[in-house]
């Protein structure tokens, strides 16, 4: 596993994550003790230059966003920490709650720090809510040795974190309809305007975070940006923690330097595809990531190369499907995925995903009508267009590349230059 | 406020900022296509059928829920956006029952409008119409889970409008519906019937309660002797029906198209309204100079009824036990008319023409029963009205004015102000105060308790009395009373209450499109009435003197607590927990 | 004429309500809770489920419309309005545990309980539902049972494993 890095991972296994006194012991805590020795615009600084783009998969920057928050006017500010990682295929935030909880409560309070904010909210996804306890228990002995609470190692600064339960839906990963979720609400995500970083949680400026990019924080405020810098490419810097999974010999969360290629992480990494099979397709950021085919794996895994082949990095999840999957059926379980999880209060989603799943259907049947294909792009380019938020629009982001990467399989027939 | 200059379809206006692009559209006379957009409501932004196309955004933009900026350029019609347009369009009608003949609301749906406009009709799509049984056993409403576009408009009006929390969304995705909790029929939850869903539907999901093949019936059976009574908030809402300006007053066609339909005798319920005041102020001074249970609250208000006996029923004391005048006029039909005209009463068929889905409800009470029948035997909707007179194919607008029938034909100003929102207060103020002091009153207008505002006061002096009252409409206005009173803080000696928004001319069973500028309009007219006519004091209507000489007695006698008056009880839907907890 | 009295109390006892009580103080009835505070509840009402009766409730006891309840209720995967059973089998149904292929582990549920999706044993025992992905990805084929992950399914053995600790 030597193409692994360990910065934000270099705590997991050297503690024992139910035990500050165990975290205490490895310098744990230190980040905190840093910040606070910082000011806002110097904490700010340091995080535009870490380059971090947002985990939980919109990749917008870090540091403006921190920046953005901070300069928000009020005294009542909210700093969200959005553990609902519903993504299929991505485990990462799993991984930093159960091995190292304690730095994520770290990240939280120097968030809070830096933008202003006095209370902030983890949203834990119920399929997590083993891991409740060990969160529960890190709060509260971080609480009872000062690192929380009201005048914070005597600086003055005063931040509670309170832990909210989801209850199994994909959509309150949305930061407004996680909001929602947090008022007692069923999550149907908010009209914007008013955007969030003004009126979010109980109306108040909310900066809303996704675990893995606090805990980051956390680790750069710790070491300094220069260790975290010298990994990755000049235009994907740093590290991440990927989600690798499906048709590999070793499944798993890894942390790698961007710049790393698909090849190295399915092959390296992952140990290749099991019992003799081939690749068929890999799904990048979840479900609602596109889909690319073994033409581009040696595409280095960063922002921009795989922008340039349309693909995103979203979640980090790295979906591996060999030839034992059709594609057909592939897609449907995808549809089915978003079938059970659009809010349904917007009509391109709600009756555009019931209507293609009927498509996909008769597709997976193999009696798809002559229309059916056509009818099904239509209907796709609709939600993509006219869906209220972002699970809408990007439902059909699989059965769009995979009509365009696999056109056989949807009955098209294409010459092999065409294909891609 | 700041003034922006945006483009619209190559057309440069400018707009103050906060203004949304729909609303801009509109000031230059484009009506960009809407479903879930009601004027009167908060933006939903669900049905994403108003998307535009806004330069710089890759993302077709909904123009109901974004604001203007400097410079924007808006096209609303380019081939992208129409070909959306109709494939959402085409969305809905796939999930949609497409039987419009059969519907209420066939030549009159939002959603037909629109199909018409874009040319669409059944597409390539399934039809597969995911819906919940048909919720049709109360008397008022009736909810059809097939024809719903969901677009919240009924959910904003049930939560936010009238506070009452009965119609919600829930579950998700393709199970995405609107109902009750638990899908109850309404008749199980605490609904009130006050028809304010009904009334912004766009479609035809949910609608009154049809009762015109009943009077149909009763007109066509020559045994039954069938009279009809109005409301007075109908005849300044009748003539949208017919293409009229809104707010008309078209008192004498309604009289005549009636006369058409066959109705024996055609009667004014601003009649009892009278009749209504003389018992009720009565009530009123009883109470106040004897000590009864104060404030004392107005009872005409079936949705109120409703609201009070299901969430407040400890509170039923407060209610005038006067029956409204709907019911006050079924029991003399069945009682005193009955016996001038020397008609059985088996025989007399009473049918109502309310601005209202309650009182429906209202009138299937079984304690609103006199000498063995119940009051009132039917009783439609202004809407139902306007279609009955459209199958019988009378051409409304060039009908000769016809008047109402004796003995129930004279109607006061005092009478015809009910249909207002403070109409009540003010004619038992004009009653209230001539009968206590004896004297004539400076001026009758009661300014203080009109118009929109949802809670009004008012402090009357009559006497050495400092009468307060209080008027609320909309029954998120009465629950802030009803609170007061629960905490044994109400100011008030007397309290008006009518569950709709704007009073009757707001009322659920009202033409369709009956948003606040309409009802403005209407309650402008119902004061115009009262202004022209010459009898603006109920204590003075001739024909309920001789009521009351003849037959009644004095007010509050024993005829009248037989005939006019009523009690309430708990609707007993709440569970008793503290049995659980004893 | 309206008068539908509710029927009794349902699965509501004296015992019960004083343990929603106290879930609902821990709380501090704060309605923004009201997700967590059902959830809690859920695991205490027989059978795993939020009937009316108790919707109703909560309702009453914090303050909160019952339509918003049912709403919550009915929106989120985790809760429910119909029973279930003791013991709630959750099977990942998503895109990579079908990848890396479930079917054993669906074709062992059915056979070792005679179960299908929705349905509960006759004993009341056990329930069958499927999810979408619970993030144990690396570990599939994976499933819950009340909560509890358990990965690597491959064979009806390590299911019936898992089973047999819910006796």
């Amino acid at each position: 596993m030597s193409k692994t890095v360990s910065i934000i991972t270099e705590n997991f296994g050297k503690y024992d994550p139910s035990s500050i006194d165990s975290y205490l012991s490895i310098g744990g805590f230190s980040a905190v003790k840093k910040a606070l020795a910082m000011s806002s615009g110097e904490i700010i600084e340091m995080t535009k230059k870490a380059a971090v783009k947002g985990r939980g998969g919109a990749a917008y920057d870090t540091g403006r966003k921190w920046a953005q928050a901070a300069s928000v006017k009020g005294d009542e500010k909210v700093v969200i920490c959005n553990a609902d990682e519903g993504e299929p295929c991505t485990f990462k935030d799993r991984s930093i709650i159960s091995k190292d909880p304690f730095r994520l409560l770290e990240g939280m309070i120097i968030a809070g720090y830096t933008v202003g904010a006095k209370n902030g909210y983890i949203y834990l996804r119920e399929e997590y809510r083993h891991l409740k306890p060990l969160l529960l228990n890190a709060i509260q002995e971080s609480k009872e040795k000062g690192y929380l609470g009201d005048n914070i190692l005597g600086s003055g600064l005063s931040f509670h974190i309170h832990l909210y339960s989801g209850a199994g839906a994909y959509v309150c990963g949305e930061g407004s309809t996680l909001i929602e979720s947090i008022e007692g609400k069923s999550g149907r995500p908010r009209i914007k305007p008013p955007f969030i970083k003004e009126c979010g949680l109980f109306q108040l400026p909310t900066l809303v975070n996704n675990v893995e990019t606090l805990a980051i924080a956390a680790a750069f405020i710790q070491h300094g940006v220069e260790e975290y810098l010298s990994h990755g490419t000049p235009d994907s810097p740093g590290t991440k923690i990927i989600s690798l999974a499906g048709n590999v010999k070793n499944p798993g969360a890894y942390e790698i330097p961007f710049g790393l290629t698909l090849r190295e992480i399915i092959y390296d990494i992952g140990g290749g595809i099991p019992d003799g099979h081939e690749l068929k397709l890999f799904q990048l950021g979840g479900a609602s990531g596109k889909v690319g085919d073994a033409s581009i794996l040696d595409t280095p895994y960063t922002y921009e190369a795989l922008a340039k082949q349309g693909l995103v990095v979203g979640s980090g999840g790295i979906l591996v499907v060999d030839d034992r999957t059709r594609v057909i059926d592939f897609v449907k379980s995808v549809q089915d995925f978003f079938i059970h999880e659009s809010c349904g209060k917007c009509t391109p989603c709600r009756e555009g995903n019931r209507q293609i799943a009927k498509i996909i259907d008769r597709f997976v049947d193999g009696d798809q009508r002559q229309d059916d294909l056509q009818t099904a792009e239509r209907f796709a380019n609709i939600m993509k267009n006219c869906a209220f938020c972002g699970l809408g629009e990007t439902a059909q982001s699989t059965l769009l590349s995979a009509i365009n990467h696999f056109p056989e399989e949807f009955g098209l027939e294409v010459a092999a230059s065409e294909k891609h | 406020m700041k003034n922006i200059k945006i483009k619209i379809d190559n057309i440069d206006l400018v707009v103050p900022e906060g203004t949304t692009i729909l609303e801009a559209a509109k000031k230059v006379n484009i009506n960009i296509p809407h479903l879930c957009y009601h004027p009167d409501q908060a933006i939903k932004a669900n049905c994403r059928l108003c998307v535009v196309e806004v330069a710089g955004s890759k993302k077709l933009t909904a123009s109901c829920s974004s604001y203007v900026f400097e410079g924007m350029d808006v096209q609303t019609n380019t081939k992208k956006v129409r070909d959306m347009q109709k494939g959402i369009l085409e969305l809905i009608l796939a999930n949609h029952d497409q039987d419009c003949l059969k519907c209420l609301r066939n030549g009159n749906c939002e959603l037909q409008a629109l199909c018409q406009r874009f040319n669409i009709s059944k597409t390539n799509l399934e039809d597969t119409v995911d819906a919940l049984p048909l919720d049709n056993t109360n008397p008022s409403l009736v909810r059809d889970s097939a024809k719903c576009v969901k677009c919240n408009r009924c959910v904003d009006a049930c939560q936010k409008g009238q506070e009452v929390h009965v119609l919600t969304h829930s579950h998700r995705s393709i199970h995405y519906n609107i109902a009750p909790a638990y899908e109850m029929p309404l008749e199980e939850t605490f609904c009130v019937f006050c028809g304010q869903c009904a009334a912004v539907c766009p479609v035809g999901a949910i609608v009154e309660k049809d009762d015109t093949a009943k009077v149909w019936d009763a007109i066509y059976d020559s045994d039954k002797h069938v009279i009809v009574q109005v409301a007075p908030a109908v005849r300044v809402a009748l003539g949208d029906a017919f293409n009229l300006p809104k707010g008309s007053i078209v008192t004498g066609q309604m009289v005549a198209a009636l006369r058409r339909l066959g109705f024996n005798h055609i009667f004014d319920t601003n009649f009892t309204a009278d009749l209504t005041i003389l018992e009720e102020g009565n009530e009123l001074i009883k109470r106040v100079t004897e000590g009864g249970t104060l404030p004392m609250i107005t009872s005409c208000s079936p949705g109120w009824i409703n609201f009070i006996e299901g969430r407040y029923d400890h509170l039923l004391d407060h209610l005038s036990t006067c029956k409204s005048p709907q019911q006050m006029f079924g029991a003399l039909s069945k009682s005193y008319y009955a016996e001038k005209a020397g008609i059985d009463p088996k025989k007399i068929y009473t049918v109502s023409i309310m601005p209202c889905t309650a009182k429906k409800y209202e009138a299937n009470r079984p304690e609103m029963v006199t000498n063995g029948v119940q009051e009132i035997d039917a009783v439609l909707t202004t809407r139902e009205l306007a279609r009955m007179i459209q199958s019988a194919g009378i051409d409304f607008t060039g009908l000769e004015e016809d008047q109402f029938d004796n003995p129930f034909g004279i109607g006061t100003g005092a009478g015809a102000i009910f249909g207002a929102t403070g109409g009540v207060m003010e004619a038992a103020l004009r009653t209230a105060y001539e009968v206590i002091t004896g004297k004539g009153l400076p001026s009758l207008n009661f300014t203080e308790v009109r118009g929109l505002e949802g809670i009004k006061e008012s402090t009357v002096h009559i006497d050495g009395l400092d009468l307060k009252v209080a008027v609320a409409h909309g029954l998120g206005n009465a629950k802030v009373l009803l609170k007061q009173i629960d905490k044994g803080e109400s100011p008030y000696h007397f309290i008006e209450v009518m569950a709709c928004p704007g009073g009757c001319i707001g009322g659920g069973g009202q033409p369709i499109k009956s948003t606040m500028d309409v009802k403005q309009k209407r309650i402008d007219a119902i004061y115009q009435i009262d202004a022209d006519l010459p009898l603006r004091k109920s204590h003075k209507n001739p024909d309920v003197m001789k009521l009351y000489d003849e037959y009644l007695g004095e007010p509050l006698g024993h005829k009248s607590h037989e005939l006019l008056h009523t009690h309430y009880h708990s609707r007993g839907m709440k569970y008793n927990f503290g049995e659980l907890t004893k | 004429m309206n008068s539908t009295k509710p029927n009794g109390f349902g699965v509501l006892t004296s015992d019960l309500v004083l343990k929603i009580d106290g879930i609902i103080q821990t709380y501090e009835s704060n309605s923004t809770r009201l997700v967590g505070i059902l959830l809690d509840i859920q695991d205490i009402v027989p059978k795993q489920y939020i009937p009316r009766e108790v919707a109703s409730y909560v309702s009453e006891k914090m303050n909160i419309p019952l339509s918003k309840v049912y709403d919550v209720i009915s929106f989120y995967a985790a809760l429910s309005d119909v029973p279930r059973a003791d013991y709630v089998i959750q099977l990942c149904d998503s895109v990579v545990c079908k990848v890396t292929g479930n079917t054993i582990l669906r074709d062992a549920i059915t056979e070792l309980l005679g179960i299908k999706e929705q349905e509960a044993t006759a004993d009341g025992k056990y329930w069958l539902e499927y999810t979408p992905c619970f993030g144990a990805c690396d570990i599939s084929p994976a499933m819950r049972i009340n909560g509890k992950v358990f990965g690597h399914l491959t064979t009806q053995d390590s299911v019936k494993a898992a089973l047999d600790l819910y006796k």
